[in-house]
């Protein structure tokens, strides 16, 4: 039984709804566009191709609903901040999707009219007494309070942020502030409404209950008007503030998703897929503290939540201090909900920087630097191990002890790799080393590339084109002599803790490798934080800006993660964490390389 | 006359008193730390690209001091930026960033 409470089946109180609700959607139509206008055309291209690729579709697919909805990343960071993120998300996406359900099934003739889902118990009194009905009343009053407890959660979020896991948030600026009281108010002010109105138009256990409560104050139903428009108002005024608030991740993050995963990369400091992951950050800080530079209550301004307030804004002074700071350890792009890449789009905003002076190695001949000998294997040291002369002793007895043919590539000097010229954003000087060394390697006759230093390691891997050749870490390099039984490694009862480096790790994605050579070389512990989520030494060489004072503190507070196991050694592989940590730990630093060789000269 | 293969070469003495130092004193307003250097070398000693092209962070800061700046720009054209000179700096000074800065300055 459907009842038209209202047959013109409009109301000026819906106009701020209206409105709010047009603006919205014109400004994010016209804000995809633009971004996808500014691609270059062949990312282009690989962006619409992508949308009818059936295997990546299938995973847009997941991805809206898991990171989107159910916001599945926080619920693995903390139950609470998941179920306070996904109850509102959920909980609001499935009121409008019933409300739609209802409008078509009850009143198919006016599926046209776009406020007839929102207010729909304004105009239409459907009968609680079927099943049906009572289901769809049960479901919208189910949703609410699932949306209500999220609210409350935000509330008390605010105050006691580490019960969420959350030792430091972002301070909102004000058209945050705005946005958030006005969602605040949303959902109380839907509550009353309907309240107001369910012994006409029915509810269900919250409605329903709210009704009676409200009769005892007032009779004429006539009264509910001021609450339905003050609901229409809320949402109007979140609508307006939504484009220039953190809530406009909302919108974007549904368009970043398949763009990520088409696998588009950030080419320009503000335009195309830079633009949106600025957009699609939700000032959530889970950066804040994942940020080592944020250790001792320092840097808290130089998270990646603000890098993309100000971006919004257009502070070029704050951009640039921000970016020049960065380590560029890409924790935070790892810890991130909706996958903003905040390490390289410091990079970007890098590259814009105009320089007097540039690079010019036209002159270097990069042939004194081909190689003599004609081993199969070609161990390309780089700057930082030159610098840690015992990694590299460590890895050629190695390499003698599995009989292995191979060549030195930089004995006698070398090319950097151009990774340090790369985060410094100057891509062209970077260029110039790439083809330098590639015509070295290639002159060689090596068929494999074994590196010790996860920084050249990274840049290998992506930039470099080696046809034919096969890049490997040491750590790599070293897991597979143990398990090809070349060499043999005997177990001690020695303690180490493994720290892993930025650029090997996150970098690179190599966790498990040297945590094995570990383990059979002896007692393997972790420290605090660990993994993907492992804490810069802070000696990188991302950071432009940042003194020998300032990163003291850094360095401190990643040697405490690490010592927390109380182990006798910290092993790293990374000449640069370990020149870094060797100067102010109290335990002894050392490489993979050197455990492993330890390990087998003790047989 | 006979030449024997010498000729007098010309006085590279550097008259502090007259050298333009305007370009340092730019520096030294956004690189407080280029004052601080005590010529050490430890970071020509290290530098990668040194042993081919005689880059040296030492040399780059005398020689802005003195106002021979065109010895400059031949030495920074060749910096790889690698690092190694301001990991080995005795004197904590983040030697990149005075390399980019001048870069930037020129």
């Amino acid at each position: 039984m459907v009842d038209y409470l209202h047959p013109s089946g409009f109301n000026s109180f819906i106009m701020p709804f209206v409105l709010g609700m047009t603006f919205v959607l014109v400004w994010c139509i016209g804000g995809a566009i633009r971004v996808i206008y500014e691609l270059t055309p062949g990312d282009r291209k690989k962006f619409f191709l992508s949308l009818i690729n059936p295997r990546i579709m299938a995973k847009n697919i997941k991805e809206w609903f898991c990171d989107c909805l159910f916001h599945v990343k926080l619920w693995k960071r903390n139950k609470l901040l998941g179920y306070m993120h996904s109850s509102i998300a959920f909980g609001w996406f499935m009121i409008i999707v019933v409300g739609h359900i209802e409008v078509f099934l009850y009143t198919p003739e006016r599926i046209h009219r776009i406020w007839y889902p929102i207010f729909f118990r304004y105009f239409v009194a459907v009968t609680d007494h079927t099943m049906s009905g009572s289901f769809f009343f049960f479901l919208m009053d189910f949703f609410l309070l699932m949306i209500l407890s999220g609210i409350i959660l935000a509330m008390l979020k605010r105050a006691y942020s580490l019960l969420f896991g959350m030792r430091r948030t972002t301070r909102p600026s004000l058209t945050d502030l705005i946005g958030l009281y006005s969602l605040w108010s949303i959902f109380p002010l839907r509550l009353l409404a309907e309240g107001f109105t369910a012994d006409i138009s029915g509810g269900s256990f919250l409605t329903k209950t709210l009704n009676h409560l409200l009769h005892s104050f007032y009779s004429d139903p006539t009264q509910a008007l001021p609450v339905w428009w003050a609901y229409s108002i809320a949402l109007g005024v979140f609508m307006f503030i939504l484009p220039f608030s953190r809530y406009m991740h909302i919108p974007a993050e549904i368009l970043l998703i398949p763009m990520r995963n088409a696998g588009i990369p950030i080419r320009y400091s503000r335009k195309g897929i830079s633009r949106l992951q600025v957009y699609s950050c939700p000032g959530c800080g889970v950066c804040i503290d994942a940020c080592p530079l944020s250790a001792a209550k320092a840097n808290i301004k130089d998270a990646t939540v603000y890098l993309n307030r100000q971006l919004k804004r257009n502070n070029k002074k704050r951009i640039d201090q921000i970016s020049d700071k960065c380590l560029l350890c890409g924790k935070c792009s790892s810890v991130c909900p909706v996958g903003v890449e905040g390490d390289k789009l410091r990079i970007a905003q890098r590259s814009t920087r105009k320089y007097n002076l540039t690079p010019d190695y036209s002159s270097i001949d990069g042939k004194q630097f081909i190689p003599q000998g004609s081993g199969k294997i070609l161990y390309f040291a780089g700057c930082m191990t030159h610098l840690t002369p015992a990694i590299k002793r460590s890895l050629v007895s190695i390499l003698e002890k599995a009989g292995e043919d191979y060549t030195i590539m930089d004995e006698n000097g070398g090319i950097c790799c151009g990774r340090p010229m790369l985060m410094a954003g100057r891509r062209d000087a970077a260029q110039q080393m790439i083809e330098k060394n590639t015509s070295i390697i290639m002159a060689s006759g090596a068929t494999t590339l074994l590196l010790s230093c996860p920084i050249c390691y990274r840049i290998f891997k992506e930039n470099y084109k080696l046809e034919g050749i096969e890049i490997l870490h040491h750590t790599e390099y070293i897991k597979r002599l143990i398990s090809e039984k070349r060499i043999d490694i005997s177990k001690s009862d020695i303690k180490f803790a493994y720290h892993d480096p930025c650029e090997l790790g996150r970098g690179c994605g190599i966790y498990e490798e040297p945590r094995d050579i570990i383990r059979a070389a002896g007692e393997l512990l972790e420290g605090t934080k660990n993994g993907a989520e492992s804490i810069c030494c802070g000696g990188s060489l991302g950071s432009l800006s940042l003194g020998d004072e300032q990163r003291k503190r850094l360095i401190e507070n990643a040697l405490n993660n690490l010592t927390v196991a109380s182990p006798d050694a910290i092993v790293t592989a990374c000449p640069l964490c370990k020149n870094t940590f060797k100067r102010h730990s109290a335990i002894p630093v050392i490489d993979i390389a050197e455990v492993a060789l330890q390990s087998i000269e003790k047989k | 006359m006979n030449k024997f293969g010498f000729s007098l070469s010309p006085s590279s003495a550097i008259n502090l008193d007259q050298v333009d130092r305007t370009f340092f004193n730019k520096l030294t307003e956004v690189e407080p730390d280029a004052l601080r250097c005590m010529a050490c070398g430890s970071c020509s000693a290290t530098c990668t690209a040194a042993g081919y092209t005689g880059m040296s962070v030492r040399k780059v800061l005398l020689n802005l001091q003195r106002g021979r700046n065109e010895e400059v720009r031949k030495m920074l054209s060749a910096c790889m930026l690698c690092g190694k000179c301001t990991m080995v700096c005795p004197r904590g000074i983040n030697t990149r960033s005075i390399i980019l800065n001048i870069s930037k300055l020129w």
